[in-house]
């Protein structure tokens, strides 16, 4: 893995790539859970790591907060008793209180983790991590296995505590709604190297956008005589297009694409992730 | 109504309680201080990071394999006053190993240590190590994460090694009489008094002796085992 990339303070960067190209190794080892072999890890004017002058903060000194894919809640403690562990002695216990009211967890406060839906376990996960009060929070597809309206609450949560106290965060997707959404900057890495990066924008798009883009991901495709059409999935809703027929190649089930409607014309774009 | 001869001599015997009392006292002895030895092993095999690790679980392994009376024997060896661990034993601590409860619970604590070890080994391993590095990242110290995180969730696990344990204790046999002979009421437990009295053809007594070990030892593991389903149960998710 051959990474080097920096970050500007209270932005959010979408970490994105085929499986298996290092997001989720990259994101343990800005957090502390993994060493790498040589590296640096600077974040604002604290050193976190650099390996040749043998400094490696362990991962509980780097002020982080850190979202696991399965959450992990732990299933002894109650909602509430998940969130106070995480405060440190001498630091304001109306911070609980605060997360957990804002992320609307009051009424499951005394819940044991096993009590509740994928959204609220996830909800739980947010707020816990947020009790530090962390400059970073890093997210491993944090998303990935709510529905679609579950996701889209998550996301307007993230933004709204991010309103109350900005920090910084890196986020593990595979969603390009998610992307577009919520990330300032977004990084494509593949086979352990970071081989674009830049605003969402500048990464998918090439150049300026006018008009109108959603984006989407074709369900079916069908050919009668010269037209093609497709059902694709569009802002959450199952849409029928006609689309030009010499795209028939590129399109397929599960292919993404961006629908671009300018002044007096529309466009589709193939994203490439 | 007739009662068979066999019961109402079972009925008749008068049971000297001693080595039933004895054999539970080692067992918790035992248990509680295994217990404590073995939480410290059980984690260092699981997340420990060191090499050799084949090595110390091949020996922690080693009593479930080996027959009783030769660990019985090596321990009667290292024990005895006129080897070098026996003569430090009893010259710093004053204390004979061989004959005696001390030595007992000394050998009872290596001949159950895989009964212990192992439960609580499975138990660490099956929980996901998110749950750790999630109590690192919200910045909390490996001592914190093991008393808060990781005992609280492996509860099922440790109830398991504890019971085995004592269950293996109150069954064990052949080392105690390699070890620790039949002083009563110093190392007569109940199984070495079963022998005796077969031995003296006192069939009602072993007999008795023998059911209450049965009674006994079936109610604890019933008990176990139907707290460990709650638990369980308790644990999937709705």
């Amino acid at each position: 893995m051959e990474i080097d990339f920096s970050l500007p303070g209270n932005s959010i960067l979408a970490l994105t790539g085929p499986s298996g190209a290092g997001k989720t190794t990259l994101l343990r080892q800005i957090a502390g859970l993994a060493i790498p072999g040589s590296g640096r890890v600077t974040f604002g004017q604290n050193q976190w790591l650099d390996t040749a002058n043998g400094i490696h903060l362990p991962a509980q000194q780097r002020h982080i907060g850190f979202i696991f894919q399965d959450y992990a809640l732990f299933p002894n403690m109650t909602v509430m008793q998940n969130l106070e562990f995480a405060l440190t002695r001498n630091r304001n216990t109306e911070l609980v209180g605060h997360l957990l009211e804002t992320a609307g967890l009051t009424q499951l406060a005394d819940r044991k983790p096993h009590q509740l839906s994928g959204g609220q376990q996830q909800r739980v996960a947010l707020a816990r991590a947020l009790v530090r009060e962390p400059e970073l929070l890093l997210m491993d597809e944090p998303f990935a296995a709510l529905d679609p309206d579950m996701q889209l609450q998550l996301q307007d949560l993230l933004l709204k505590l991010r309103r109350e106290r900005p920090f910084t965060v890196i986020l593990v997707t595979h969603d390009m709604g998610e992307i577009f959404r919520l990330a300032d900057q977004v990084a494509i890495m593949e086979n352990g190297r970071l081989t674009r990066i830049g605003t969402p924008g500048e990464v998918y798009l090439n150049d300026k956008i006018e008009g109108l883009l959603v984006y989407g991901e074709v369900l079916t495709l069908e050919r009668n005589n010269e037209t093609l059409t497709i059902h694709a999935w569009i802002d959450g809703k199952i849409r029928q297009l006609d689309i030009p027929s010499h795209l028939e190649t590129q399109m397929q089930p599960g292919t993404r694409f961006t629908l671009h409607f300018g002044a007096g014309n529309s466009e589709i774009r193939v994203l490439k992730t | 109504m007739t009662i068979h001869p066999f019961i109402h001599s079972l009925i008749q015997t008068k049971l000297d309680f001693q080595p039933l009392l004895l054999t539970f006292k080692l067992a918790s002895i035992t248990s509680i201080l295994l217990l404590v030895i073995a939480l410290p092993i059980a984690y260092w095999l699981v997340f420990g990071k060191f090499k050799g690790r084949g090595v110390v679980e091949a020996l922690i392994g080693m009593p479930l394999v080996l027959p009783p009376s030769v660990i019985g024997f090596y321990l009667l060896l290292a024990f005895s006053p006129s080897h070098w661990f026996g003569a430090l034993i009893e010259d710093w601590l004053g204390l004979r190993l061989v004959f005696s409860f001390q030595g007992l619970v000394i050998a009872s604590i290596l001949y159950s240590l895989p009964f212990m070890v192992y439960p609580i080994r499975a138990g660490l391993q099956s929980l996901p190590a998110s749950l750790r590095e999630a109590s690192y990242t919200l910045g909390k110290s490996e001592w914190q994460t093991v008393v808060k995180v990781l005992i609280p969730n492996c509860k099922p696990a440790i109830l398991t090694a504890f019971v085995l344990t004592f269950a293996h204790t109150v069954g064990e046999f052949g080392v105690v009489l390699m070890i620790g002979g039949n002083i009563p009421g110093v190392t007569k437990v109940a199984s070495v008094a079963i022998y005796n009295e077969v031995e003296a053809l006192n069939y009602p007594a072993a007999n008795a002796y023998a059911l209450v070990l049965f009674a006994i030892t079936f109610i604890i593991l019933l008990l176990v085992y139907s707290i460990n389903n709650r638990l369980l149960r308790v644990r999937q998710p709705a």
